[in-house]
């Protein structure tokens, strides 16, 4: 057996049934070793969705996503999906081919310092210099990607490490002495955070991308104790979206309700989440009333990082919601609630209607119809927001976007994962016409699967975000975000690649058109021609706090139609 | 406010690059980094001079413990031992000058390591402090060369740094 056969047994070892990858010089050995494996492999069309792809597929499911590529391009494609997957705390696993050893740090072809470059993008990153390391290397990287706070591993294997003759254990044993992730949060700690919200009047639970796993602790202790709750944007669906005692998403386009309820709230119990800016604004105004912040993660180092707490709990989401579970009463808060419910009521995520089809109706009609049963992926920008806003998201690990490095071009590549991590289930990748732009290659991909994945493209001929924030904050310079002159007819592409294609810029045919979409069977796109100039509201501008929320877009007075 | 950080690392290559980086990337101001051997095999130890409040110091050594390779972080705020080696080379115009900088150097505890016509090196050990008022002193008569170690440093009595359960990721 030589070094890329032994790859492979170790990673079936670990229950890899599936890599996204792209082959290249230096990763030959292992791809003629996959030709004999039972791994499945996904052949994408370029390295940086296979990455997002393993993302998606760990994020849907669970379990670790692995990516493979070549050395040099092959795996600098992957830098943007590692940071991605960092910045987002996903468990993945990419390998990477490298030149031989006495070629490395001569500037040989295709060659590039890959350990080097993805330091600062990886949980942990290893070069293989000894065959025999490949099985405990390997154990410690899944080990490493999936435990703690989870995060990406890279490991780099010269070409003459998958060449030579194994000779080495499989029987390893996973010996980390400078890692040691704490689970159990220290029981005084829970029971002080139990206390201070006993005597709270105006308490809030927020959840975030770190309670993915432990949606059912959370539902049993909100259930318990009644408190209401504000899942962040990675945070979505760890607590229901159409529960009563949701609030919606916080932060820059977050709900009127949730934004208030940060604002007013005394105390604060955060659980898996990292004050991301986008979700505090600018942190010295940031629930300014709440004298009392409990702070639940696994990593040590977010505690304090930004916002400072009274109550910090070292743990597992899963393990310490179920403990605050356990000893939750009721609270009474039946005042708060109220002011709550108020705002809730006269403030839900709306829109103007138009004469032109929009974003938003397309998104709820999409909710409507599949029930809200669907897993959702999204690009970065207006799409990603509406989709946030509009589709309510019930189920843990049913929407999955870039929500830390906001990378343009992951919902298709996130679609293709999230699809093969969760079979028989629907997948719907809200797109925009600029992100789908950046990764359509992997129409090929989509083809080739055929899977139930639909694309739908809110096409508004603009980068979205931008043109918001250049109408907004830079007096209407609309600086190189027009995309409508030379835009693809993005149904004939689909058509192109052997996908049904349906174009849709008819207000009155929507909810048809949706129907016709979901009963085809297999991989659809289509392309929402929606209103150009549409914005994202609420806002808080960015360096902003609750009290500057933008309410409602203050040019449909002024701009109209 | 300056504090003197120690940290037992696995002794894996390119261990430092990552410390380094990290250190670069979540722009803490570091003063100095020494680093060396142990006398357990795998085990490197690095002293690590930063400046900043205790909110940074505290982000320091948790942004370091979340690196696999990092074992145990100290700071030692506790009473301890710090030193630090410099060679100062300095230029001699005459018999008068190189009697007066030997001066100094008996003062500051310095041995001379080498001699020529028109320079002397200084080997001086000590803390920080020390190592600074040593090269100003010696300023005035024409500094050629000063290479220093940094800091490094550990805990008086019977507390040491060593391998056990850190506080997790």
């Amino acid at each position: 057996m030589n070094g890329a056969a032994a790859i492979l047994k170790a990673l079936e070892m670990q229950g890899v049934d599936l890599i996204f990858g792209h082959p290249g010089g230096t990763i030959m050995p292992t791809y003629d070793a996959l030709y004999d494996s039972p791994i499945r492999h996904v052949l994408v069309r370029h390295e940086q969705a296979g990455v997002h792809a393993a993302t998606a597929y760990a994020r849907a499911s669970g379990r670790v996503g692995v990516c493979m590529a070549t050395s040099g391009p092959g795996a600098l494609n992957l830098v943007t999906g590692l940071q991605d997957a960092l910045m987002d705390s996903t468990p993945v696993v990419a390998l990477t081919g490298n030149v031989p050893q006495a070629l490395i740090g001569t500037d040989a072809f295709q060659e590039a310092d890959v350990v080097g470059i993805t330091q600062p993008v990886t949980k942990h990153n290893i070069q293989v210099r000894n065959v025999n390391d490949i099985p405990r290397i390997i154990a410690e990287a899944f080990y490493i990607a999936s435990t703690g706070r989870p995060g990406p591993v890279l490991i780099d294997f010269p070409k003459d490490v998958q060449q030579a003759e194994f000779t080495g254990t499989f029987d390893v044993e996973v010996d980390l002495p400078g890692y040691k992730p704490t689970y159990k949060g220290h029981p005084r700690q829970i029971e002080r955070a139990l206390e201070a919200l006993q005597k709270a009047e105006k308490p809030i639970l927020m959840v975030g991308g770190g309670a993915q796993n432990a949606a059912q602790e959370i539902m049993v202790f909100a259930e318990k104790s009644g408190i209401p709750v504000i899942p962040t944007l990675m945070g979505l669906g760890a607590f229901p979206g159409t529960h009563p005692q949701c609030l919606g998403m916080p932060g820059m386009h977050g709900s009127v309700a949730a934004n208030r309820a940060i604002h007013h709230a005394d105390t604060i119990l955060a659980i898996g989440l990292r004050f991301d800016d986008r979700v505090t604004g600018k942190v010295s105004r940031f629930a300014p009333n709440a004298h009392t912040i409990i702070h639940v993660d696994i990593d040590p180092a977010e505690i304090g990082k930004l916002i400072k707490t009274a109550i910090p709990v070292v743990g597992d989401a899963k393990w310490v919601a179920a403990e605050l579970a356990k000893g939750a009463k009721k609270l009474n808060i039946s005042k708060w609630l109220g002011q709550l419910e108020d705002w809730k009521t006269k403030h839900p995520f709306a829109w103007k209607p138009k004469p032109h089809l929009q974003s938003q109706e397309v998104i709820q009609a999409f909710w409507e119809a599949t029930r809200g049963k669907a897993v959702v992926t999204s690009g970065v920008g207006q799409h990603q927001m509406f989709a946030a806003q509009f589709y309510k998201f019930d189920a843990p690990r049913s929407w999955i976007n870039s929500g830390g490095l906001g990378t343009m071009g992951v919902g298709l590549p996130f679609a293709i994962g999230a699809a093969l991590a969760r079979p028989g289930e629907l997948v719907i990748d809200f797109d925009g016409d600029g992100s789908f732009q950046m990764t359509l290659q992997e129409l090929a991909t989509l083809k080739k699967l055929d899977l139930n994945v639909k694309i739908v493209i809110l096409n508004n001929g603009f980068l979205g975000m931008v043109r918001q924030w250049q109408d907004l904050f830079h007096a209407r310079r609309y600086s190189e975000v027009y995309l409508a002159d030379s835009n693809p007819d993005f149904a004939k592409l689909a058509e192109a690649y052997g996908i049904k294609g349906i174009t849709l810029s008819d207000k009155a045919k929507l909810h048809e058109t949706v129907k016709e979409v979901l009963a085809h069977p297999g991989p659809v796109l289509l392309e929402a021609r929606v209103y150009h100039e549409e914005g994202v509201f609420p806002m808080i501008p960015s360096g902003g706090a609750a009290e500057d929320m933008i309410i409602e877009n203050p040019r449909e007075t002024v701009a109209g139609d | 406010m300056r504090h003197l950080v120690s940290v037992l690392v696995q002794d894996n290559p390119g261990v430092l690059q990552r410390i380094a980086g990290l250190i670069a990337r979540r722009g803490f101001n570091i003063e100095s980094l020494a680093v060396g051997r142990t006398h357990q095999p795998g085990l490197s130890r690095i002293s690590l001079v930063v400046s900043g409040d205790d909110a940074v110091l505290e982000q320091v050594e948790k942004q370091l413990n979340r690196l696999i390779e990092v074992i145990k972080v100290t700071d030692h705020a506790e009473p301890h031992v710090e030193r630090e080696l410099a060679l100062v080379k300095v230029s001699i115009a005459g018999m008068e000058e190189r009697l007066e900088v030997k001066d100094i150097a008996e003062a500051f505890r310095a041995r001379i390591v080498d001699v020529a016509r028109k320079s002397i090196i200084f080997e001086l050990t000590g803390d920080s402090t020390k190592v600074n008022n040593f090269v100003e002193a010696l300023r005035p008569y024409g500094l050629l060369e000063v290479m220093r170690t940094g800091a490094v440093g550990m805990s008086r009595g019977e507390q040491v740094l060593k391998v056990r359960e850190k506080k997790a990721v």
